[in-house]
């Protein structure tokens, strides 16, 4: 790996690190961007699917006879062996209609006779009594944790637990299939665009590359758009059929029930301390359900790995729900919540200040102390912590109490292996292509600064080509892996092309190519920028071949040469208000500190952290699935009941990036999921400042709040 | 009885959206008078005509422009503009009312396409999202979103343009607790709120003839 791909030093950057608008702003606010959801194909059949009312039951008649004699029906696909099918969660995929109709495709479903056979679903996860086998982790031993807990001074204890949410993607799950001249084209929905083909091969009964995707703007992933799914091969399965392009995206209700959710997490906890504020040992139990997917541990004690003795016992609870998919972070808001709630109980029981307690007797036992000693003190700043903190209960009379919560997060984001090709032409155009994706992280925007910067040229110069398999192979946009991975990819391919075009350069202008640096929109000699020519003539000594040179990212490579690394620790304080008359809460203010070693695109980098802030507060307060508790089926499988957070609702938001010497040398990490763990956790804590009694399971919905002030007796 | 509706919950009586689409999804013949507006209802009453459950051609206005469509009475303005004349810029996203990615224009006022059937819309102007600017001519309010990132993935956008460019026709200067109000019949799942709130206040300026 060429030393010369390095960075270029924060004083000598155009482009790097500015703000600069998102390329593809315009196309979105206008409504020209077209997503897989938005592309009409000629002759197109609309595809609807049917999914199971029930969520624990048998299929005894399935009878789709009525529904294909419909006129403008062409197609139905039936889930293979169909009679006898066990129903595991409300919304399980039974078939697929296609029709020449939007309509006339939903009235199909209507028209296909389902028979059922019920049994009793597993609904309950708030008790681990359907739990399986107990997974016990030791830290130092049993023992060890048990004198600790007798030795104490103090036992804090609590129960802290989050619902399952669901990723409640705008543009649904799903895609447009078109067999064309032999080939498959799709048009997905997709966080993996370079490898969405590769389950489809045996439906379409095609090689890998005879299918081609297309994904040039997806609607929300947020980690569960990572696999073509069962719906995608009813789709193609369709278009097959027909010979006609096919639509498929899940109706709202689906969506909402079986495209993936968060599992849910219960936790009882126990902290040993000491009076002085020192944590002995840690013990907890908890629970959760992934549905019919999985349940594992979420970090517990989450960012304290130093913190021993410690045991962690963990269940799973098989629930008749539709299946966990990755949620952003997986598993670590919960794992979040669960621990600092814990601490800041453990403050309360010894009486001490929150922040005196994190600075001085959490942090060192986290493998971010450093950083977060740095970051604590900012963040109280930015939210006039010392102006406005109490111990627990605020003391104010009137029904409405105002308290701080504080939360540490920390993730990974190391880039994935991703390729990047760089193509200079002649005329002086230049384009970079990619196989990733846009999730709305601005993927666009971050291959145009990087080539950018590495050319010398304004970055609407640049014209990135993403979303479509045919281009080099990226990674999947998951773990906050894309932008370590792309912009790595693309620095090395656009510093291998700029040193080609050097090589053909550098005669016509009498000096060597190592002479030589592109700036300004300029080729020219360092540090005698007479000698040179403007961009497009140096362009022009190409002759009549275009130039291109590949780029790879390979991670642990890509790392060496200090072009990504892993590892961004930040910390979010909460400032809320409590009516404890209606257990209404509302934000006031919510700071984030976020380090994530070299920014790349700054205005895309902000937008992430704000938006991990407000999904945040979002689930923090108004997120839940809401299943039977009698017939198991998802209640509120919809957005009038299933809350988002609107714009009112957030609070003043503040991010502040952590950036220059020591951040910014460690180069390009990932921050997708960091700031969307830590606001659970916050804003319980700050709850719990508030109004003096710990809220423990989230979303802390109003009905929660009464619930525990009366617990507590603290009901006004 | 159609499933799907069926198992939403929460909703008490049926919307007049859903009891239509239900009449459509079971065929019972019943239509829908022809014409909206209150001299078609009147006449409608005299001889009852009847359209419906089949296709009938309508003419709509939208952007200026006329629009000949044919759709069935169940059909919604949403899915006649997404589906029969490839105006894809509204969204549909939870098709009941709620989120607002349908926003339009119906006689400037911010209406949910996805609530609008599109019979009712014939004798309406309708302006999309694309009947706003184009990406080499934004408005005031689409210049500003961009200016201030006030999107990601994008698919609430142009809803929250529309909103944006409706709401500050009627409230040309909002304090920022007014503009976030405001707009509340919207939802972004990204999280792009913080620079909406920018980007609204901005449009405002100068839409107020400011810097």
């Amino acid at each position: 790996m060429p030393e010369a791909a390095a960075w270029p030093p924060q004083d000598e950057r155009s482009v790097l690190g500015k703000k600069i608008p998102r390329l593809d702003g315009p196309d979105k606010v206008t409504g020209r961007a077209k997503y897989a959801f938005d592309i009409n194909r000629p002759d197109m059949l609309y595809a609807k699917v049917l999914g199971a009312k029930h969520a624990a039951a048998t299929v005894t008649e399935f009878d789709p006879s009525e529904a294909e004699a419909m006129e403008g029906v062409e197609a139905i696909w039936v889930q293979p062996d169909i009679d006898g099918k066990t129903i595991h969660y409300s919304g399980q995929v039974l078939a697929a209609v296609a029709a020449v109709t939007e309509e006339i495709a939903e009235e199909a479903l209507h028209r296909i006779h389902v028979a059922y056979e019920l049994r009793d679903p597993v609904t309950d996860d708030t008790t681990p009594e359907h739990g399986g086998n107990v997974d016990e982790d030791v830290r130092g031993s049993i023992e060890d944790v048990e004198q600790a807990f007798e030795d104490a001074d103090v036992v804090s204890s609590g129960h802290y637990g989050c619902a399952t949410i669901t990723h409640c993607c705008l543009e649904p799950h799903g895609h447009v299939a078109e067999f064309r001249d032999g080939d498959l084209h799709i048009w997905a929905s997709t966080q993996n665009v370079s490898r969405y083909g590769q389950g489809l091969t045996d439906t379409a009964e095609l090689p890998q590359d005879r299918i081609h995707v297309i994904c040039e703007h997806m609607g929300g992933g947020f980690g569960s758009k990572l696999g073509d799914d069962i719906w995608g091969r009813a789709a193609v399965h369709l278009a097959k059929v027909t010979g006609k392009p096919v639509k498929l995206l899940l109706d709202r209700d689906l969506e909402q029930q079986i495209a993936g959710s968060r599992p849910s997490s219960h936790a009882d906890v126990e902290i040993a301390l000491n009076n002085d504020g020192e944590i002995l040992a840690w013990r907890s139990h908890d629970w959760g359900s992934g549905g019919q997917g999985g349940y594992n541990r979420p970090h517990l004690p989450y960012t304290l790995s130093n913190l021993s003795p410690a045991v962690m016992r963990t269940q799973r609870v098989a629930t008749n729900r539709g299946s966990a998919r990755a949620w952003r972070a997986p598993l670590h808001p919960n794992g979040c919540l669960i621990t600092m709630a814990a601490l800041e109980d453990a403050a309360a029981a010894i009486g001490m200040d929150a922040l005196e307690f994190f600075l001085n007797h959490v942090v060192d036992l986290t493998n971010n102390a450093e950083a977060y000693r740095e970051e604590l003190p900012i963040a109280a700043e930015m939210i006039s912590y010392q102006d406005k903190a109490h111990l627990r209960g605020d003391e104010t009379p009137g029904p409405v109490k105002r308290g701080l919560g504080i939360a540490l997060h920390q993730w990974g984001g190391m880039g994935h292996n991703s390729n990047a090709d760089v193509t200079i032409h002649p005329d002086g155009s230049v384009e970079v292509a990619c196989g990733t994706q846009d999730l709305g992280t601005g993927s666009r925007t971050v291959l145009a600064i990087v080539v950018g910067e590495t050319l010398g040229l304004p970055v609407d110069r640049v014209h990135p080509k993403i979303g479509r398999n045919a281009y080099p192979i990226s990674g999947a946009s998951g773990g906050s892996t894309t932008i370590g991975g792309i912009s790595a990819a693309s620095r090395l391919a656009a510093v291998a092309a700029r040193d080609a075009l050097f090589e053909r350069v550098a005669p016509e202008l009498g000096v060597e190519p190592g002479e030589l640096e592109a700036r300004d929109g300029r080729v020219q000699e360092q540090g005698n920028p007479e000698n040179g020519m403007s961009w497009e003539e140096a362009c022009g000594v190409l002759g009549v071949d275009s130039l291109t040179e590949r780029g790879e990212c390979v991670p642990p490579q890509a790392a060496q040469a200090g072009l990504i690394s892993a590892g961004a620790a930040g910390c979010q304080i909460a400032d809320v208000s409590v009516d404890v008359e209606t257990g209404v809460v509302k934000l006031n203010e919510f700071v984030c500190v976020q380090d994530c070693g070299l920014i790349v695109s700054m205005e895309t980098a902000r937008s992430q952290v704000f938006g991990g802030m407000i999904m945040g507060v979002s689930y923090a307060l108004y997120e839940e699935a809401i299943y039977d508790p009698v017939n198991g089926v998802m209640l509120n499988p919809d957005l009038e009941f299933y809350r988002l957070a609107s714009m009112a609702e957030v609070g003043d938001l503040k991010v502040h990036m952590m950036t220059g010497p020591r951040y910014d040398e460690r180069g390009v990490i990932g921050l997708g999921e960091p700031p969307v763990i830590g606001p659970g956790a916050a804003i319980s804590n700050a709850i719990a400042n508030a109004c003096g009694v710990r809220v423990g399971m989230m979303p802390m919905t109003p009905d929660r709040v009464i619930q525990a002030l009366a617990e507590g007796g603290k009901l006004a | 009885m159609a499933n799907d509706e069926a198992k939403r919950p929460g909703v008490e009586g049926l919307s007049r959206r859903t009891f239509l689409k239900s009449v459509g999804a079971g065929s019972v013949g019943a239509g829908l008078l022809p014409r909206g507006g209150e001299s078609g209802a009147a006449q409608a009453a005299e001889a009852p005509a009847v359209v419906g459950p089949g296709e009938t051609s309508i003419t709509l206005s939208i952007n200026g422009e006329t629009r000949e469509v044919s759709v069935e009475p169940r059909v919604t303005l949403l899915d006649a503009l997404r589906n029969r004349l490839d105006l894809t810029g509204s969204k549909k996203v939870c098709d009941e009312g709620t989120c607002g990615a349908c926003t339009v224009l119906y006689d400037g006022e911010p209406a949910y396409a996805c609530s609008i059937l599109a019979m009712e819309a014939e004798g309406h102007e309708i302006t999309t999202v694309e009947g706003l600017g184009t990406p080499d001519e934004l408005s005031a309010v689409q210049e500003c979103f961009v200016k201030h990132d006030a999107l990601q993935c994008g698919f609430c956008t142009p809803g929250f343009v529309v909103a944006c460019t409706a709401y500050l026709r009627e409230n040309p200067e909002p304090t920022p607790e007014e503009a976030q109000r405001g707009l509340g019949g919207n939802y972004c799942r990204c999280g792009t709120y913080a620079g909406m709130r920018e980007a609204v206040l901005d449009a405002a300026r100068i839409l107020r003839g400011g810097e």
